[in-house]
């Protein structure tokens, strides 16, 4: 035994060792110290969007957007809100110097594929932060593989509480609204217009969101007096809504809210409206109905039949303030149409992203997301806005819409109501409607 | 009992697109014994059908209205229909406003053309080759027509309503002697239930009182002992292949504005039609029928509350659940024949 353990056999194995597990670092003292890490003259930048699947038209606007937001960080363009947004270290020179490239992804709306192309991005195209994506589903299944890849992730449209509420992750961003915004939005402007004394059955498309969306507007409308009479979770495949609107006829509901998003909103909306519930009289009440997300792109699909009905959205064209305008102008002059809600979240998630490395002065994820917790800004659209650092959820006004009565063309569907001030859909980061989860801390990868 | 009415109501027209779009598949699988899995879209290409139609009747001269503005600033482009230039501004209206009924007469000869074009094209190639690879080339085929239809329409519904003076609905309720506003349909679905049952019995007559429908339902019965014959069975075939594509293709049209068509409606409808058929019976028109209306009914029961609420998710699973129970008892579907689709 003794003779396998000498004293200078012990010290050549220790040297041998000793080098061996030095040998990694020697040769890579130059290495990343996070997940692609951008040591070239470009950095390149992962934009996941539905390209294929029922929300392609939404991913396309996004993509759209991210171009955009690509051009002008690089100095191309009139610059777009580069001009109004408060922070001003962004020069037009790329990010930190370096030219902005960017890869795409195809999410599916599916949850594996969008990991699939999300982890693509990451590995094989080098891709320092991800961003995009048109559903909750998806945001939280992408969000939590950047979490584990050490990259950023700033999502695009997702509205489900559980993004930023039990699935929030250190490395994940969320600048659109959320269900609970939502709710808190719209259930005053709905009291004042339809009274607090309202009897409301809900149809609710049968996910994550779905769930959220119904918890949120269920508790702000039942705290301002409203009675729910039913809550109905439909399925998302369902496309002929009929056989769960007429069950409506037989209770005294007086208000139909319906959490679906997408195709599910058109067809269930279309449906009700088939079924004369607009023109239906309950306990002497004209009946109602809400759709509490509105998606301008999606509303097209409804036609005349969003005409009048209430709802919310995260940002809308017509807004006024120099960053909605600023953004329109250089979108409508590339494209010829007006940005979608999902166009301008997906392009100010961009300039912040760039914005935050240019303050830190470092793409190291945990560098960023030191920038962007606690962040205040200004002039992108929203009025002022805060990046909570305790769940990465932005805070900012929001918009309460109705169906336009007199559209001077296809994209002139909806008009805003009410701008509701940002404390008034503020909430404790501790609310039980985003318990469950912890923020974690920041993964840096490599 | 008025919650029973109007599920048999809404069963009834569910069960109306199931049976014209099950209707075809059971034809093309009677004549030709091919498994057609392209066949719901052939009913998504008949919505789009409406869809062109609305959109071509659309089609319009632009003039500047100075007074206004679009939403960068510049002076508005108001849009006005070509055809309203042409007719006047009220027939002009009109004619826009009932695109849906007169889409029926633009899409039979274009669905007739699909059909042939498909047949000849490519399934005559796979009548002796197994149904495995029927099911696999056709349904390639309907995933190459929905990306098409995608590429050219987008993504998201499109609106295509019907005529105004169908808009709204019938309320039973007064007239049956319930309360007002209890039982309402609305009046494009009772269309709709009504020109499925003109469709379903037209080719029904059509088989059964012409001499080609007895031709073909002798080709049916014995393809060879017709063949020998010296009657040309395969040219009449393929005629019904287009037959059977217009009846899907107008189920499509009529169903637009019930549902914005989108492109995706065909994939939807694919799958419970072949079910449909399996229940009925493979090869057998009226089992085709008559399950069309008994699964819709069913699926529509099974989305009531009261039913919900004893069997969560059920309305998820009735019709595969039926379908079952149906094929234990009777392994050949309602009306199947011995000898269809078994060694």
């Amino acid at each position: 035994m003794t003779n396998f353990l000498t004293r200078r056999g012990l010290l050549k194995t220790g040297a041998v060792t000793g080098a061996g597990l030095a040998l990694p670092t020697i040769f890579t003292s130059g290495a990343s110290a996070f997940t692609n890490e951008p040591t070239g003259g470009t950095v390149t930048l992962g934009f996941n969007v539905p390209q294929s699947g029922p929300y392609a038209d939404e991913g396309a606007d996004e993509l759209r957007a991210f171009q955009l937001a690509v051009e002008h960080l690089n100095g191309e363009g009139d610059g777009g809100m580069m001009q109004t947004f408060s922070s001003q270290v962004l020069e037009g020179n790329g990010i930190l110097g370096k030219k902005v490239e960017y890869v795409t992804g195809d999410t599916q709306t599916k949850s594996d594929a969008a990991r699939a192309s999300a982890k693509s991005m990451i590995e094989k195209d080098g891709a320092v932060m991800i961003s995009g994506g048109s559903s909750s589903g998806v945001a939280v299944a992408v969000q939590g593989l950047c979490q584990e890849a050490g990259v950023i992730f700033m999502a695009g449209l997702t509205h489900s509480n559980d993004t930023t509420g039990k699935d929030k992750k250190a490395n994940g961003f969320r600048h659109f609204f959320n269900a609970y915004m939502s709710g808190a939005a719209l259930a005053p402007v709905l009291a004042s217009q339809y009274g607090t004394d309202r009897k409301a059955y809900h149809l609710t498309a049968d996910y994550t969101w779905g769930w959220t969306q119904e918890e949120s507007i269920k508790a702000a409308t039942e705290s301002l007096g409203w009675e729910t009479v039913n809550t109905v979770r439909t399925p998302l495949a369902a496309t002929d809504f009929s056989s769960y609107i007429t069950p409506i006829l037989q209770t005294d509901a007086d208000v139909l809210i319906l959490n679906h998003y997408g195709g599910n909103m058109v067809n269930s909306l279309t449906n009700a409206v088939q079924f004369g519930l607009r023109e239906k009289m309950v306990n002497g009440k004209q009946f109602e109905i809400v759709v509490p997300l509105y998606s301008r792109l999606m509303a097209r699909g409804a036609g005349e039949n969003v005409k009048g009905i209430f709802g919310s959205t995260n940002w809308h064209w017509s807004l006024q303030d120099a960053g909605s305008q600023a953004f329109v102008k250089s979108f409508g002059t590339k494209y010829g149409f007006p940005p979608s809600q999902a166009a301008h979240t997906c392009y100010v998630q961009t300039l912040l992203y760039a914005d935050a490395v240019a303050r830190a002065g470092s793409f190291n994820p945990c560098a960023v997301a030191e920038a962007l917790e606690g962040y205040e800004f200004d002039g992108l659209g929203n009025g002022k806005t805060l990046y909570r650092a305790d769940d990465h959820q932005c805070f900012k006004d929001v918009l309460v819409v109705k169906g336009k009565d007199n559209p001077t063309s296809e994209f002139d569907l909806l008009e805003v109501v009410e701008v509701t001030p940002v404390d008034q859909v503020t909430y404790a980061p501790d609310h039980p409607m985003f318990s469950g989860g912890a923020l974690g801390s920041c993964n840096a990868g490599a | 009992m008025d919650a029973i009415i109007l599920q048999i109501l809404n069963g009834l027209d569910k069960g109306s697109a199931y049976a014209l779009i099950a209707l075809g598949l059971t034809l093309i699988f009677g004549t030709l014994g091919v498994v057609n899995f392209a066949h719901g879209a052939l009913f998504m290409i008949g919505a789009f059908c409406a869809v062109s139609l609305n959109k071509l009747l659309n089609l319009s001269f632009e003039t500047v209205d100075p007074t206004r503005t679009d939403f960068l600033g510049n002076p508005l482009k108001v849009k006005t229909p070509y055809i309203e230039g042409w007719f006047g501004p009220d027939l002009g209206h009109a004619i826009i406003d009932w695109s849906v009924p007169l889409a029926i007469l633009f899409s039979i000869p274009i669905m007739i053309a699909v059909g042939f074009i498909m047949e000849r094209g490519l399934i005559k190639h796979f009548y002796r080759r197994p149904h495995a690879d029927q099911i696999l080339v056709t349904f390639g085929l309907a995933i190459v027509l929905q990306e098409l239809i995608k590429h050219y329409y987008g993504a998201n519904p499109i609106q295509t309503p019907a005529p105004d003076a169908f808009k709204g609905s019938f309320d039973f309720g007064a007239m049956m002697g319930f309360d007002p506003n209890t039982i309402i349909y609305p009046y494009w679905r009772m269309i709709y239930f009504a020109f499925a049952a003109v469709i379903i019995g037209g080719v029904f007559a059509f088989l059964q009182f012409t001499t080609f429908g007895m031709v073909v339902r002798a080709g049916m019965a014995d393809r060879e002992t017709v063949g020998l014959l010296g009657i040309n069975i395969d040219k009449r075939f393929t005629i019904m292949f287009g037959l059977a594509a217009a009846v899907a293709g107008l189920a499509g049209v009529m169903y637009a504005p019930i549902n914005s068509p989108n492109y995706h409606m065909g994939m939807d409808f694919l799958v419970l039609s072949f079910v449909v058929v399996v229940v009925g019976g493979m090869g057998s028109l009226p089992g085709a029928v008559a399950a069309g209306f008994l699964l819709g009914i069913l699926e529509s029961f099974a989305s009531m509350n009261e039913i919900k609420s004893i069997i969560p998710g059920i309305d998820q699973i009735v019709i595969y659940v039926a379908a079952i129970v149906i094929l234990l008892a009777r392994p050949r579907g309602l009306l199947g024949r011995r000898g269809v689709m078994e060694d």
